[in-house]
């Protein structure tokens, strides 16, 4: 059996000095922190112009005629632009290009994109955009997605009957006859509100038109390569005129992670006024362009053996996945694949709806998929637990996975620290004394989650290397890494500085890395699924050891000695069988570049064909290379005369396969539990009649730090046989985990369980009160 | 839009440029005076990346008015250390993970150097309250507690070294 111990080669460490899992400052810091690192807004060019995007009032409308003559003629005004210059429907999945940087023919959420202009300065923008004329006739909306999905005409775009996006029937073994089977079954319907990314930096587009008629793009974007292809299409020109360039990013989340509409409307405008435009985005806008977490249900029900095995699991979940296609398939397959791959359960039905509605459309968001079933999941798992008087704790231990192992949906798991995991919270956060011991009001709960490290399959179904990099060293001895991976904060350009550093046995100093430039850097499929540390890591090890190769050739025949005996540490190439045999790096790449006559070299990374998931319909989402695992304990108190929740600890593990550098580890599994806890308790966006009622961070509020308590995490090593060095993902995996967390926590205080996200001081009171009344008519439970 | 010639004083510098009379100071900040380290990051004032230290003072920039600000000395991002050195708050901010995609950074090291002028050895709490006004999504918090801590330890060391060198001169 292969467990982490018996690691190959690819996960060990080079030497005793190894700067592998020590903690590093990140490499663009000193830029972030003197305020002198530039964000796609700080960026401006002569000439450059304001541009702006009116948007529908309607929240379903057809355009019947737009007239912008009279902003065309306000003088200032250099380009007036609506659907009609650039009418290529586009999308992030091939199967959903469906959208337009500006809509076509009718607005299908309050917000849509209409017509865009491009203006000397920002008021005479704002009075341009006043002057276009738009003759809507209004249509009958769907704001509901369980109304929406019996719509039986009028439909949000007419090739998806009953509004309905995609739907998917997945069965594994028998879930009803092991359902019947069950000692214990329970059933019930969860509900999520929506939530929305909120990263600190709403979206910004600089386009330059260059006079060789080339188009230059800066985008806060999470994944360049899409923004190249997508603007390719629709400003019908070839990739090799444009050129993406991602400066700073200030968060995704997943925001990012598909073409905003801004991105290409900037494009087009650029195109048509010959000259550079920008477009940023208002806070408002930024909430309006979405793309986050959609309203969910989930109807589920599970049945326990006396002994606490899961005996089958049937998942319903509809998800309100607004106006466009957008990521919408992929995340409702994601809830699927992994509701129940987490457990060792072999009976799972799952049926997923996805649905429009005229509202902006929902995407990728933190987690992609997983967070809201596994809120159900773990919710009811709790109650079952109750039901069959085992400790919450317990009931998980006894469905675990053995890795290395198939789950029964096809998802090849490579390494499992959960067991880990597990045992760790539980001791540090003093479980056994507080489950069901604490006085009434105050509480513990327990939850687990997974997620993946990228998924096996790109979007568009290909053998494409995922990432690739490239190294060149010339006679100064400073390796440039060149990549087209996506540093949005998480930190990827120290950690694929720091395996090259590592591989090569340098100091991180002697790298200079040149990221996400598409006329530059080399495909890589974004910052998205928490993908990069597992592919653009595992291509750094194979570009640097493809380097270190060619050096040691030069180095062996000038040292008379083999280069298999060779090794690469503290700035200096030795002989492993003769250490007085060495040469300094220095000399070794001026001895390397005389014999091979220049050192470059390439590494790419695709995930292996038995890691790509099963063969039926939508059996490409979910497969990852390799899975990451949470649990955690939160400790909290209620206040039952306000509904009050006060969380006065979080107590995470997460397995990230090995922490390549635990700083920013340690940084992202403590960000993931933050934006669950945000979720939780206080994050919603409130829609009426399609307009959000909330548009602001006055009203959408996320955690400040008087809402954030103190949050412990712990590193969990599992060291994944095929992860570089063993890494696996960090930065999603243990968001999902917090919201059912919290939730089995208030059940531990109160006794009551709550089954609707956010968990309000409202909806505590009234299950309160529906309680006493409850006790009160002589039927009332325990605690 | 008629403009005005106005000056202000920022980072030490006496400043002029021409803008309307009602230019946000953030606005003049990013587009007339290229200080872009200072960020707006909403529409409301409710976010705190765009925070500058008016006479000592957070204030948010994006509801100052720049004119309105002429007899004052305002400290952005760019000026809490000289050029090519770094503040121990952005040493710490660095170290121990204060920055994740650092579009907040520049507010709350404008709210942690206030609050480390006024008291440099802060608790837990004071720092909490102190950091209230600013979002940050990445972190979660923790690390800038640690980054305030960082600062603090390293205030403590020069303030000991000082007292040293003062003991031994007299």
């Amino acid at each position: 059996m292969r467990d982490g111990r018996e690691a190959d080669m690819s996960t060990k460490l080079m030497s005793a000095d190894s700067i592998i899992g020590k903690s590093m400052a990140m490499t663009d810091a000193p830029l972030k922190v003197t305020g002198l690192g530039k964000y796609t807004d700080d960026l401006s060019v002569r000439g450059m112009l304001y541009g702006m995007v009116l948007h529908s009032p309607h929240a379903h409308a057809r355009i019947r005629a737009i007239r912008t003559a009279r902003a065309e003629a306000l003088p200032g005004v250099k380009a007036v632009i609506t659907g009609a210059d650039a009418p290529t429907p586009y999308g992030v999945l091939p199967i959903g290009h469906d959208e337009c940087c500006l809509t076509v023919d009718k607005v299908r959420y309050v917000g849509d994109n209409v017509a865009a202009v491009a203006a000397t300065s920002r008021e005479i923008a704002v009075e341009a955009l006043r002057l276009i004329e738009v003759d809507y006739e209004v249509l009958p909306a769907w704001f509901d997605p369980l109304e929406s999905m019996k719509a039986e005409s009028g439909w949000i775009h007419e090739t998806k009957p009953n509004n309905i996006e995609k739907e998917y029937h997945h069965e594994f073994g028998n879930p009803e006859a092991a359902l019947a089977a069950a000692a214990f079954v329970r059933e019930d319907r969860y509900y999520a509100g929506e939530v929305n990314h909120a990263a600190m930096e709403p979206h910004s587009t600089l386009a330059i038109w260059e006079p060789d008629n080339r188009l230059t793009v800066y985008s806060s974007t999470q994944v360049p390569y899409y923004l190249h292809r997508t603007l390719a299409e629709v400003c019908e020109m070839p990739m090799s005129q444009i050129r993406v360039i991602k400066p700073l990013v200030g968060g995704g989340f997943g925001g990012k992670s598909e073409v905003i509409p801004l991105e290409i409307t900037a494009g087009v405008l650029a195109k048509k006024a010959r000259q550079p435009v920008k477009i940023t985005y208002t806070r408002e806008e930024v909430f309006y362009a979405h793309r986050g977490r959609p309203i969910t249900y989930v109807d589920l029900k599970m049945g326990l053996s006396r002994e606490g095995k899961i005996e089958g699991v049937v998942a319903r979940v509809v998800q309100d996945g607004g106006a466009y296609c957008g990521y919408g398939p992929v995340t409702v397959l994601y809830s699927g694949a992994l509701l129940g791959a987490i457990y060792d359960i072999s009976n799972v039905r799952y049926d997923g709806y996805r649905v429009l509605t005229n509202k902006p459309a929902c995407g990728a968001m933190r987690g992609h998929g997983t967070v809201n079933v596994r809120f159900a999941f773990e919710s009811l798992l709790d109650d079952l637990a109750h039901d069959a008087g085992i400790d919450p704790v317990e009931v998980r231990r006894r469905n675990l996975l053995r890795a290395p192992c198939m789950t029964v949906n096809g998802l090849r798991v490579t390494s499992y620290g959960l067991p880990e995991c597990i045992e760790k919270v539980v001791e540090r956060s003093g479980w056994n004394e507080k489950s069901g011991k604490l006085p009434y009001g105050r509480g513990v709960g327990f939850a687990c989650s997974h997620y993946v490290s990228g998924a096996a399959n790109p979007v568009v179904r290909s053998n494409m290397p995922h990432t690739t990099v490239h190294l060149k060293i010339d006679r100064d001895a400073t390796v440039t890494l060149f990549t087209g991976a996506s540093e949005i904060g998480q930190g990827s350009d120290t950690m694929q500085v720091q395996i090259v550093a590592e591989t090569l046995g340098v100091r991180m100093e002697r790298i200079k890395i040149v990221a996400a430039d598409t006329d530059r850097t080399p495909v890589d499929l974004g910052s998205y699924s928490s993908r990069v540390t597992f592919m653009a890591g595992n291509a750094c090890i194979a570009a640097a050891k493809n380097m270190r190769e060619q050096i040691y050739t030069a180095v062996a025949k000038r040292l008379g000695c083999e280069a298999a005996e060779l090794e690469s540490r503290g700035e200096e190439i030795v002989s492993a069988k003769n250490p007085a045999l060495k040469m300094s790096f220095d000399a070794a790449v001026v001895a390397a570049i005389d014999f091979h006559g220049a050192l470059v070299a390439s590494g790419a990374y695709t995930p292996p064909e038995e890691s790509r998931g099963g063969k039926f319909k939508g059996a490409g989402v979910g497969p990852s290379p390799s899975y990451s695992y949470s649990a955690q304990v939160i400790e909290v108190s209620v206040d039952t005369e306000t509904g009050h929740v006060q969380v006065h600890r979080i107590v995470a593990a997460h397995d990230c396969g090995r922490a390549l550098n635990p700083m920013t580890v340690e940084g992202q599994v403590i960000g993931s539990v933050y934006m669950g806890l945000g979720q939780a308790l206080q994050e919603e966006m409130v829609w009426r009649g399609g307009r959000l009622m909330n548009p602001t961070f006055l009203d959408y509020r996320i955690p400040a730090t008087l809402d954030t308590p103190q949050i412990d995490c712990i590193i969990v090593e599992s060291i994944d046989p095929e992860g570089p060095f063993g890494a696996k993902e960090a930065g999603e995996g243990s968001l999902a985990a917090t919201i059912p967390a919290v939730a089995n926590a208030i059940y531990d205080a109160v006794g009551v369980r709550i089954t609707s996200l956010p968990i309000t001081p409202e909806k505590i009171l009234a299950a309160l009160q529906a309680k006493k009344k409850l006790a009160s008519s002589g039927n009332g439970g325990a605690r | 839009m008629t403009k005005e010639l106005l000056q202000l004083k920022v980072n030490g510098e006496l400043r002029e440029f021409a803008a309307p009379a009602h230019k946000l100071l953030l606005d003049v900040l990013r587009e007339d005076l290229d200080l872009t380290g200072t960020k707006r990051g909403c529409d409301d004032s409710s976010c705190g990346a765009c925070a500058v230290l008016v006479d000592g003072v957070p204030m948010l920039a994006c509801v100052a008015i720049a004119s309105c600000c002429q007899d004052s000395e305002i400290t952005t991002v760019e000026g809490i250390a000289p050029p090519g050195t770094l503040d121990p708050l952005q040493q710490g901010w660095a170290q121990e993970g204060g920055s994740q995609c650092g579009f907040c950074t520049s507010g709350f090291l404008i709210s942690a150097k206030a609050l480390l002028d006024r008291n440099p050895d802060p608790t837990l709490d004071e720092i909490r309250d102190a950091l209230s006004s600013n979002f940050c999504r990445c972190t979660g918090y923790m690390q800038i507690y640690e980054s305030v801590r960082f600062a603090i330890e390293r205030g403590k060391e020069k303030r000991a070294a000082e007292c040293a060198m003062a003991g031994k001169r007299t």
